[in-house]
């Protein structure tokens, strides 16, 4: 947040390439670096969730039924993290549950960031009038608290995993339009983007090409972020019973489905909330940052 | 500071509208006939449908009905229950003082804890206090709520039996509801271990609604006053000799709040978000357990009238907030 003033480059070193430069700001936030690590495992545990995983998510092992982690007594290694009323593995279930965390963020993501952008990108080039018109209708998502709004919406598409992520990517969608607005607002102003209408650049060019790219920045932080509270949301969804429904190991529904053994078998309850938890700290450490490596005026010299 | 206020209002108008559009169609872009979707598996015969469409207006132009239910909402009516058949509007302000109550703790909760540890944070900027503190508040942040209200429960209530585990008091006391917040009406019944009873049923629920606020708060808090204490104005207190406390602590703090207000009427939305999954968890009586309740019956008038007064609830405050924000910090009422 300080140090703005000491960021003076030095102009007698040549400029290091751009992903080198933001590795190399990126690499100062230890806890970035732990998160990126995490988030990485986070991805190969979805990606070869099959392999990993030692039984089926949904095979039920009836007479093995809320045992419990193998290091407490009556636990075996045969079910690392116990099983749950069901008989299933919770190792399993949490590893195959890593994979529907995933998509529901890239899902989200992608649907919320390419329909802001493009919304954003409009408002911003548009009309006053079209671009005031465009900001009341965010105005007007953003008065609906997310939750409520992404629950109403499920209450009206019937309880999905996949209509909670329309859901939650319509409430998101505001954020990123009020991003790129604010960027390109920012962008238009400056010297370069004269000289290209100068030249001839078409709208869409200038848009595309010419300012999208100086606007990024934020907006991949907010992908990040977006990217976190989409899984939360997702759960809690899923918690309330409006998101994925059970037998999915979604860690969401897993949390539902375990609320009523919260006192015989804490194992049920602690390990799908401590993943959540887990997964969602590490993006955001990773947002944070990405957030500061790619900031200009947050650059320590 | 007229103008100011009043295009602040300006703005409030067309978005109102919109969200009473947003709730107003709510019902009809049901997929399907909305009212066999509102009978649900049950189904009804026709004459109940016909009957059922004239009440509900169906059968009219779009338009009429909108305008028909705009008016109503200004008049304070939002229709009635399906299930209590008891108007909205009554039941939304029976349940809303168990919310505020609530929502209020948590944001007291919140910001006794926050401020402080945001000011601590930025003042040993690197060191241990912060990083331990920022972390933590980053877990915070990060909290999966209806999983932190779990594993309190099983803590607090499974092992230590410290706390019950849904309600807002004991049924064993009984007193008339004369304010609605439980904690006053204990106190004022006079009965002996009614408070206690009351206070024992709030903390949890408290805790668990102000963790993402306070972790917000700190965070804002600590960012607020680096860029603060960064300022000229800090120097010169320093160079005149001011103590620390007295620099951190009146200089830069004051301006420091500028944005943690903003932060503290933002966190509203936040919170009402929240409610929906504290009050489903401890069966606190409150908006957000009426609307998940009720999304859970079909009770769509409900739903269709919370949905609604919540919306305008975030944005009164907001606008509170915007209009408050006028007036400590005049650069933004010149614009």
């Amino acid at each position: 947040m300080t140090d703005t003033l000491s960021a003076t480059p030095d102009a007698t070193v040549a400029r290091p390439s751009r992903l080198s430069e933001f590795w190399f700001y990126f690499r100062e936030n230890r806890g970035a670096v732990i998160g990126f690590y995490v988030f990485v495992a986070f991805v190969l545990v979805a990606a070869f969730a099959p392999l990993l995983a030692p039984y089926d998510p949904t095979q039920q092992f009836r007479e093995h039924a809320l045992q419990p982690p193998a290091w407490q007594d009556g636990g075996s290694w045969a079910f690392p993290l116990g099983t749950d009323p069901l008989g299933r593995d919770m190792l399993s279930r949490l590893i195959e549950g890593a994979r529907f965390s995933f998509f529901i963020g890239v899902v989200v993501v992608a649907i919320a960031a390419t329909g802001g952008i493009l919304i954003g990108l409009i408002a911003g080039f548009a009309p006053k009038w079209l671009d005031t018109v465009i900001m009341r209708v965010m105005d007007i998502i953003l008065a609906f608290p997310s939750l409520l709004l992404a629950l109403v919406l499920v209450a009206i598409l019937g309880p999905s995993l996949t209509n909670a992520l329309i859901a939650i990517a319509i409430v998101q969608q505001p954020h990123y339009v009020r991003l790129t607005r604010a960027s390109v607002m920012s962008e238009l102003q400056k010297d370069y983007v004269t000289s290209a209408r100068v030249a001839g650049a078409g709208f869409v060019r200038l848009m595309f090409i010419t300012v999208l790219p100086n606007c990024l920045a934020p907006i991949i932080v907010q992908g990040a972020l977006s990217f976190s509270s989409a899984i939360l949301d997702v759960a809690a969804l899923g918690f309330l019973g409006m998101g994925a429904q059970p037998p999915t190991p979604e860690w969401g529904t897993m949390l539902a489905e375990a609320r009523e053994f919260i006192l015989r078998a804490w194992w049920v309850v602690t390990f799908p909330g401590l993943t959540i938890l887990v997964t969602v700290l590490a993006i955001n450490l990773m947002g944070d940052g990405l957030r500061d490596a790619l900031d200009p005026k947050l650059k320590r010299s | 500071m007229l103008k100011y206020f009043g295009s602040r209002l300006l703005t409030f108008i067309p978005t109102f509208i919109g969200v009473t559009l947003i709730s107003f169609a709510f019902i009809r872009v049901l997929p399907g006939d909305p009212i066999i979707v509102m009978a649900g598996e049950r189904g009804l015969t026709d004459e109940r449908y016909q009957e059922l469409t004239e009440q509900f207006g169906f059968d009219r132009p779009i338009a009429v009905q909108f305008w028909d239910y705009l008016t109503g909402v200004l008049q304070g009516d939002l229709g009635n229950s399906f299930v209590t058949k008891r108007p909205v509007w009554d039941e939304f302000f029976a349940l809303f003082p168990a919310t505020l109550e609530l929502s209020l703790c948590a944001m007291i909760f919140a910001v006794v804890l926050g401020l402080p540890a945001g000011v601590i944070a930025a003042v040993n900027r690197g060191k241990f206090f912060d990083r331990t503190l920022m972390s933590t508040a980053l877990v915070g942040y990060s909290m999966p709520i209806f999983w932190w209200a779990l594993l309190l429960i099983i803590v607090f209530s499974g092992n230590l039996q410290w706390t019950p585990v849904s309600g807002r008091i004991d049924l064993t006391y009984y007193f008339p509801n004369a304010t609605g917040f439980m904690l006053i009406d204990s106190l004022a019944s006079g009965q002996k271990g009614a408070f206690l009873s009351a206070v024992r049923h709030l903390v949890l629920p408290t805790i668990v609604l102000g963790t993402i606020p306070l972790a917000v708060i700190a965070r804002q808090t600590r960012s607020a006053m680096l860029e603060v204490l960064g300022e000229d104005y800090i120097r010169t207190a320093r160079a005149k000799g001011l103590t620390p406390g007295r620099i951190n602590g009146i200089h830069a703090l004051r301006n420091a709040l500028i944005p943690v207000i903003t932060v503290i009427g933002l966190s509203v939305g936040t919170l009402l978000a929240g409610a929906i999954l504290t009050e489903t968890i401890f069966s606190w009586p409150g908006i957000g357990k009426w609307m998940v309740d009720s999304i859970f019956r079909r009770d769509y008038p409900v739903v269709q009238g919370g949905l609604l007064m919540i919306a305008v609830i975030v944005m009164l405050v907001n606008l509170t907030v915007d209009v408050l924000y006028g007036i400590i910090n005049p650069k933004i009422r010149k614009r």
